[in-house]
């Protein structure tokens, strides 16, 4: 740019010529750095090739009015990686070429194994044994700190847990309630079609009742959670390691299960249970408010019909459930958390691994839930 | 010559805090420019002023002569490939080698085949004295020297002619950092790069800067050589250049005695 004043800088060119004595020749001219070369790179180099298969040629390169490490470079690939015996340089252009020549490359390609598969294999089989000894580790560490917290209870995080309660629980509120309005409306309308056609118009309570107190209500306020908690405690504990914030809390002796983990644990097997019962309530009046227009049922027939279709006994199966899915998620979610290596990658990784797992497990605790209480709580008719 | 920087009576403001406030520096090409001044003081929002990283209040900021807000995208992305920043913890990307590192900016312009690239990488490792066989390691694996020197080696990998440094030496042991100015410094003279670099260290600055900013009071309130610097009356330039840490500085590097008796 600063060039340009003096002279006209020219694009990159390529001159063939003879010398004196008749030798083949060949100037290149024009400017040779990254900017003038971008668009063309590939055309002139597959040209420059084509020049140096005849060794004997003489190059002038006096004439290249800017350099750098890209030009020269391209030409010395060119060249097939050496000078060519006849050259000519301009002063300056010396510098470039000369580091080119200290470099020379050798790529070496990762060698072929053919037990790949099988050492994946292993490498995976492995990994998951430790994923498990490091959650049983992880449980036992937490259990060794609350018996010290149960001597000293004024000395326990009861802030953190009060803080953990707002945020997983209280914020969660809103869309937990939208997503169970919507599925009471949707569970109804669904099942009101075939209970018309069987006249069983009146049982859309117990199926609602039932279904929704029982499974639905647990397992989608537990899923919400997972998806939203879940990933937030291991996106911030994963970035409390790459920060070295948790390494900081060891070295002023504070426990890290006791002020991160535990709180944690706490707080979303206390705040489960009565998401559960908030999600589970307002899937309720979503059903019943279908009910009343598909079927002409009303709300308060609905409402009071409740109580003889769905056993009592069957909030506090739901209420159970909520704490072991709130604690799963949450021992979940710290395990991965705490297992984040110190970059990016692997924080987008641990947080996928934590919802997924964590999702995965609360759909197991259900069913050995369902499994177990088979024969708890069913109304009959 | 054309400034290669031009700032012209730029503010910066976040919310109701003014961090400049008609603020005015021109960078000349072959220039190596410091910016110093106290934490706070907006060295570093000065310095992403520059880099477009940030928004001015009012004023403009030029850079090639190409205004940086109010030029269309394509004019702002042709100054992008025409500089090279070395930012303070290095800002390797974590999830990629140390030769995907480099190799990146190469690769996104797309007109270089894997051959040539490879080539390049393992020139830009050399020119900042790293070994070959670091290519494949990940930035966590480094140590933080080795990290600033492979930043370099990215922020150079363009051929850029204007380079950034955000605390070149900032965290390396006096060893390496004497080495990486060096570094510096004959790459400044080989490239016949401008340079402008964000700095506390008085050694760093004393052998590597010809023109020496000064922030303070949310002003430049010098602009030139450190003998002009330092004739300035100002509580930060006297605590800074003429403290017991600076004079012990300034007199290590050689700046004779002469140049502080005529500064005073």
């Amino acid at each position: 740019m600063q060039a340009a004043s003096a002279q006209a800088v020219l694009d990159p060119q390529v001159t063939e010529g003879r010398t004196g004595d008749g030798a083949p020749a060949v100037t290149l001219s024009g400017a040779w750095d990254i900017r003038a070369l971008e668009s063309r790179a590939r055309m002139l180099k597959s040209r420059l090739r084509l020049l140096s298969a005849d060794s004997g040629r003489h190059w002038d390169l006096s004439r290249i009015q800017r350099l750098d490490h890209i030009g020269a470079l391209l030409i010395w690939q060119a060249w097939g990686k050496r000078r060519p015996g006849r050259l000519v340089l301009a002063p300056g252009h010396e510098v470039f070429f000369s580091n080119l020549d200290a470099a020379a490359s050798a790529a070496s390609a990762a060698p072929f194994d053919p037990l790949g598969l099988v050492r994946g294999l292993g490498a995976r089989m492995l990994h998951t044994r430790e994923h498990l000894l490091g959650m049983v580790e992880l449980i036992g560490q937490i259990l060794i700190d609350s018996l010290s917290l149960i001597r000293h209870p004024l000395r326990g995080p009861w802030r953190e847990i009060s803080a953990s309660v707002f945020r997983v629980g209280t914020q969660a509120l809103g869309i937990t309630a939208l997503v169970g309005f919507l599925i009471g409306v949707v569970l109804s309308y669904l099942s009101a079609e075939q209970l018309k056609a069987f006249g069983a118009n009146i049982f859309i309570i117990n199926l609602l009742g039932m279904g929704i107190i029982r499974e639905l209500g647990p397992v989608i306020a537990a899923v919400l959670v997972a998806g939203r908690s879940g990933s937030a405690i291991t996106a911030q504990l994963g970035v409390m390691r790459v920060t070295e914030e948790l390494d900081a809390l060891s070295v002023m002796g504070i426990p890290h299960t006791v002020r991160l983990i535990l709180p944690k644990i706490v707080a979303l097997a206390v705040a489960m249970p009565l998401l559960i019962l908030w999600t589970s309530g307002i899937a309720l009046i979503g059903g019943a408010l279908a009910a009343n227009t598909q079927l002409g049922i009303s709300v308060n027939s609905f409402m009071s019909g409740l109580p003889g279709a769905v056993p009592t006994v069957n909030i506090w199966l739901a209420m159970g459930k909520g704490v072991v899915f709130g604690a799963l998620i949450a021992l979940v979610a710290c395990h991965f958390g705490l297992r984040v290596q110190p970059n990016t990658e692997s924080l987008g990784i641990g947080t996928t691994n934590s919802v997924v797992t964590s999702i995965t497990a609360v759909i197991i605790a259900d069913a050995i839930f369902a499994v177990i209480f088979s024969d708890v709580g069913m109304a009959l008719l | 010559m054309n400034p290669i920087i031009e700032v012209a009576g730029l503010w910066t403001q976040f919310g109701d805090h003014v961090v400049h406030e008609d603020l005015n520096l021109t960078v000349m090409p072959g220039e190596v420019v410091a910016l110093v001044g106290g934490s706070g003081s907006g060295k570093t929002t000065l310095m992403r002023q520059i880099l477009g990283l940030e928004q001015p209040a009012r004023g403009t900021v030029k850079v090639f002569g190409i205004p940086l807000h109010g030029s269309n995208a394509q004019m702002v992305q042709k100054i992008r490939k025409r500089w090279g920043v070395l930012f303070q913890e290095g800002a390797l990307y974590s999830a990629l080698s140390v030769y995907d590192n480099i190799a990146l900016p190469l690769r996104e312009l797309r007109a270089f085949d894997e051959d040539f690239i490879h080539d390049m990488v393992m020139l830009k490792l050399d020119m900042v004295d790293i070994e070959r066989r670091h290519a494949a390691k990940m930035p966590a694996d480094l140590s933080g020297g080795m990290i600033k020197r492979i930043a370099l080696a990215r922020a150079l990998v363009l051929e850029p002619e204007l380079v950034f440094l955000d605390e070149p030496t900032a965290g390396l042991d006096p060893d390496r950092s004497e080495s990486f100015v060096k570094l510096i410094r004959s790459l400044h003279q080989k490239l016949n790069l401008t340079v402008v670099m964000v700095t506390h260290d008085l050694d760093t600055l004393v052998s590597l800067s010809d023109k020496i900013a000064v922030l303070a009071e949310r002003k430049l309130i010098v602009y030139g050589t450190l003998k002009e610097a330092i004739a300035v009356e100002h509580p930060f330039i006297l605590n800074f250049f003429l403290g017991e840490r600076g004079l012990r500085a300034l007199s290590a590097m050689g700046a004779s005695v002469k140049l502080l008796s005529d500064g005073n």
